[in-house]
């Protein structure tokens, strides 16, 4: 007898799905509201090796949707303090932690290694970037995404004429179209039901299962309890958007695709700190914590399109604000005035520093 | 109703049009519809989204018959 027995005596399923849960590995992008109940049910179904990748850390907020964490974690990446939780409770699955956002530059030596890839991101950038690298490794790929009340799962590039997001959507929203939970708000619950309906086509993908949602689309909707499911067929769209190599891949800007500025983290903009670089808080007057540095210059972002020509002898701007939600609009506000500076939005903005 | 068609509207898309679910004369093709609905509700003009006529997401233009249902899909980023 062992953990396992409740799902090795189900017709279909048996030793040999055990063996084959055991056998895999799985790589979590995103350990937020989806993610969250992807790693609950994927290491309690035995899953054998599971590395969790997510570079943001725990805030007040998260705490409706992502069960995972408690007061105590407040600050803490969620990547580690995921497999901190897991490790605890189950020794038999190998855990791995990887406390990054992923990037063009370590996509494809994060993902190379696993059976099957889960999409639990939050943003269009990632959910690009990452269903362009499993396109190019040929991985399948858990997709969920919410939307207020309402979900989207499916599986690419699973079955004999794989899919991916790309056929659904081609090419990213315009920036900022497409508000986020941040904006809209969402009810725990939803992202917990779609949280589960991903762990559940993993678990169909990797044992043999059943029949996955490969070519399909399913839409959930919270409120009526409605579920949908439409076809998806391959788009000859999606294939000339989707980059056809590595170095192609390695070249692409996700960020500014998706969300027109581009972004840097608060490594990379210290090392372009100098004479001819604006450095930039758009946060409102009272934001905590505030910075105070030489070269800083302080702009609320509401009073930033009557005060565009501060930045008219600067080479190249740096722009950040709370959660870089802001600074991608201040930068693009900027770009169109000075489409010849190079303007940068710093990302994760005041949140990401803290960490 | 000789010649109507039903609409579901998800995610922002239900919220610009103001139901999930509503039946209109049927312009005859995808791109006729696309026309339509963006002339009635002028928000829409900024959003990205697909269709699926009978539950069939749709590549290029489609015909569109009395009865088909067509869904109006935006993309979702949210986790």
């Amino acid at each position: 007898m062992d953990r396992f027995e409740r799902q090795v005596i189900l017709p279909g399923f048996g030793p040999e799905g055990q063996a084959k849960l055991k056998q895999a590995s799985v790589l979590v992008i995103g350990a937020g509201g989806l993610g969250c109940p992807v790693l609950l049910y994927l290491a309690a179904a035995g899953v054998g090796r599971i590395s969790v990748v997510d570079g943001d850390v725990v805030s007040q907020s998260n705490l409706n949707r992502q069960i995972l964490y408690g007061e105590k974690d407040l600050g803490k990446n969620k990547a580690d303090t995921a497999v901190r939780y897991f490790q605890e409770k189950y020794s038999d699955i190998h855990w791995t932690a990887i406390p990054e956002f992923i990037t063009v530059d370590n996509a494809q030596a994060f993902i190379f290694h696993y059976d099957l890839v889960i999409d639990g991101s939050d943003n269009f950038p990632t959910r690009y970037l990452v269903n362009d690298a499993c396109v190019l490794l040929k991985k399948p790929l858990v997709y969920g995404s919410i939307y207020q009340h309402e979900g989207q799962v499916s599986v690419f590039n699973v079955g004999t004429q794989p899919c991916n997001y790309r056929d659904v959507f081609p090419n990213p929203p315009a920036p900022q179209e497409i508000p986020s939970c941040a904006e809209t708000g969402v009810l725990g619950v939803l992202p917990g039901i779609i949280g589960n309906l991903m762990a559940l086509e993993a678990i169909k993908v990797l044992s043999g299962l059943g029949k996955p949602l490969s070519n399909k689309l399913l839409l959930f909707n919270s409120l009526n309890s409605q579920f949908q499911e439409l076809e998806i067929h391959p788009n000859p769209a999606s294939q000339s958007a989707i980059p056809t190599s590595w170095n192609e891949f390695h070249q692409r800007d996700y960020a500014l695709a998706c969300e027109g500025a581009q972004q840097l983290t608060w490594n990379e903009a210290m090392k372009l700190m100098g004479q001819e670089v604006a450095f930039v808080d758009v946060r409102e007057p009272g934001e905590e914590p505030p910075l105070e540095c030489t070269g800083l210059v302080k702009v609320p972002f509401s009073t930033l399109s009557d005060e565009l020509d501060r930045f008219e002898e600067a080479e190249e701007i740096l722009v950040f604000c709370q959660s870089g939600a802001r600074s991608q609009k201040a930068a693009q506000l900027l770009q169109q005035t000075y489409p010849d500076k190079k303007i940068f939005s710093i990302r994760g903005g005041i949140n990401a520093l803290k960490s | 109703m000789p010649d109507q068609i039903r609409l579901k509207a998800f995610g922002m898309l239900a919220e610009k049009i103001g139901t999930d679910s509503l039946e209109i004369e049927n312009p005859g093709s995808s791109e006729a519809l696309r026309r339509q609905l963006l002339q009635q509700f002028p928000s829409l003009q900024t959003l990205t989204f697909r269709m699926a006529v009978d539950r069939k997401i749709i590549q290029a233009e489609t015909d569109i018959s009395a009865g088909q249902e067509i869904a109006l899909l935006p993309p979702f980023s949210g986790g």
